[in-house]
């Protein structure tokens, strides 16, 4: 039951965090944008920080070799975007390398969330200790 | 300078990842995602070395990709990263103790070689 539990609730701050990963990767040409238009920099900033709380919250709950693969749906997500919004043309190699994600994805999805000891260093964990 | 930039791309943000992980499973589990609960984690995390180095390194492995972007395009960049995956796979088993059977092994190769893929497919 704890399992299902911290499975759905991991999940479900994983597509959080993802929905902000895949706009952030949008973002790679990040430093040419930086170069002209302000109001972008100061989103992208908001957004760099947004993600990296979601991560860091993630990293809390989850092992990182758990989050570091499933978080990498924003590949293909990304692509995605690109092929039925933005119109653009996702070529073959393109589509095989976002199955291997997919499949990749699939595999680590279906272990335990968090297999990592749990560490007492600073100061009291209401929800550990309660556990 | 290519590869000197993708070693300060690549070890930097594994150290980064590794850090920040260790640094959050010792400030425990966050559940609460109410403004308020937030900046109290964010005053916690300034506290905490871990975190501390964590994001540093982070920044450091994100200005050199800045940096190999501007001498380079994407689909040298990131295949370069790639790697990563497996090496952090590596770590997370030897250092953060985490346990890692096949799936995992299986799933981070299987989306390293995905990354390479997408990225370099034209």
């Amino acid at each position: 039951m704890l399992l299902v539990a911290s499975n759905v609730l991991g999940n479900f701050t994983l597509s959080r965090g993802l929905h902000q990963i895949g706009r952030l990767i949008s973002f790679s040409p990040w430093p040419y944008i930086h170069a002209f238009v302000n109001p972008l920099v100061v989103l992208g900033v908001l957004l760099l920080i947004v993600w990296l709380i979601s991560q860091l919250s993630l990293l809390s709950r989850v092992d990182l070799s758990y989050v570091l693969p499933v978080t990498s749906v924003s590949y293909v997500l990304t692509a995605l975007m690109g092929e039925f919004l933005l119109h653009e043309r996702v070529s073959t190699v393109r589509w095989i390398g976002i199955g291997l994600i997919g499949l990749g994805v699939s595999l680590v999805v279906r272990t335990v969330p968090r297999t990592a000891p749990v560490l007492h260093k600073f100061g009291d964990l209401p929800f550990e200790a309660a556990q | 300078m290519k590869w000197l930039l993708i070693a300060l791309i690549v070890v930097p943000g594994t150290i980064a990842d590794v850090l920040n992980t260790m640094g959050m499973k010792r400030n425990g589990e966050v559940y609460d995602f109410r403004p308020r609960a937030i900046f109290r984690l964010i005053a916690s995390l300034a506290r905490n070395p871990y975190v501390g180095v964590g994001v540093l390194a982070m920044a450091v492995s994100f200005f050199a990709l800045m940096a190999l972007l501007s001498i380079t395009n994407l689909s040298f960049a990131v295949p370069a990263t790639a790697f990563s995956y497996v090496l952090e796979t590596a770590l997370a088993k030897y250092i953060l103790k985490e346990h890692i059977g096949w799936r995992r092994w299986a799933g981070a190769s299987l989306v390293g070689c995905g990354v390479l893929l997408v990225s370099l497919g034209v």
